[in-house]
């Protein structure tokens, strides 16, 4: 290796209040605040329609509020489960790292079937995204977040997979807590969709 | 104390449970506030508003480090709150107007066959 490339090496990026502690944590809350928008504009436009139609219907007459209860309460359950994970890494126990991401994504699955049973009951009564603008913006709203909480059951399969093979055994490997950032995220988004298009 | 000491780590997991606890109550206290029929809309849905709020800062705070993270985290986190308000504030009077306009013209609108 000559002397150029490992002078490169050892050089590292100048440190300022700026200077982030680590990257790939920068690199996700831009994508979530990124996302974030997304959510938030498709909420304001929910806001702004329903605002001006006065034949907007209660959503507590067409929706099931006790299962959407249990269901926000189901993604509540798997944050807590995610950050027991992280904890159980930072302790340097790969067995509770391992159980509960299993439980976290359990959760999530739980939560994707709950969600195709609340659609199939709606659509089997008549509601649908061509309906009116009730159906377009609830079937759009969920149908985004259950995207989101499907590729997080995908990206939690994937840093399982990887624990099981022990890439997590460095205590300082920040991977599942930019995954948690995820994890956590989805469940934040759900508690404004759920008050926002459920309950008022 | 380390922050990755085990007294550390029991602590926050202590507080993890006790933010769950919270964001449970929270929840039912949301259904509940729903079903008292005596109280005005705009009531309920201002104490929704604000239970969920609550809720969103805690998962923010504590199950994403926000509480514990460099102020510049903050800052990028909490800009898509202020605009997205802002976004609703500034779309509800013109989509608003514009969807009852639509509204009461179809309403208005004679049958044609």
């Amino acid at each position: 290796m000559s002397t150029a490339a490992v002078d490169t090496h050892l050089v590292e990026p100048a440190e300022s209040p700026l200077t982030p502690e680590s990257w790939g944590k920068l690199g996700m809350w831009n994508f979530l605040v990124g996302d974030a928008m997304s959510f938030g504009g498709l909420l304001a436009a929910y806001g702004a329609l329903r605002y001006g139609d006065p034949n907007w219907p209660l959503p507590s007459s067409i929706l099931g509020i006790t299962l959407t209860a249990g269901m926000t309460f189901l993604l509540v359950c798997s944050s807590v489960t995610m950050v027991e994970s992280l904890a159980g890494f930072r302790a340097g126990n790969q067995a509770k790292l391992k159980k509960f991401l299993a439980l976290t994504i359990l959760g999530g699955i739980l939560f994707l079937c709950c969600q195709a049973y609340e659609w199939t009951h709606l659509i089997e009564h008549g509601q649908s995204i061509q309906h009116d603008n009730f159906g377009a913006t609830f079937f759009v709203l969920t149908g985004f977040h259950g995207m989101h909480v499907f590729s997080g059951v995908c990206y939690l399969s994937v840093i399982f997979a990887r624990a099981s093979l022990g890439k997590y055994e460095d205590p300082h490997n920040n991977e599942i807590e930019i995954a948690a950032l995820y994890w956590h995220f989805v469940d934040l988004i759900w508690i404004l969709v759920f008050t926002f298009v459920y309950l008022i | 104390m380390d922050a990755h000491s085990p007294e550390a780590i029991a602590q926050e997991e202590r507080r993890y449970l006790r933010i769950f606890l919270i964001l449970g109550i929270l929840t039912v206290l949301e259904v509940a506030v729903t079903r008292i029929s005596a109280l005005p809309h705009a009531v309920i849905a201002l104490s929704l508003v604000v239970m969920a709020a609550v809720k969103a800062a805690l998962v923010a705070l504590y199950y994403m480090h926000l509480a514990s993270e460099k102020t510049l985290l903050t800052w990028i986190a909490v800009t898509p709150a202020i605009l997205c308000v802002f976004l609703l504030f500034m779309l509800t009077p013109d989509l608003g107007a514009l969807t009852r306009m639509i509204t009461h013209a179809i309403a208005a609108a004679p049958a044609t066959h």
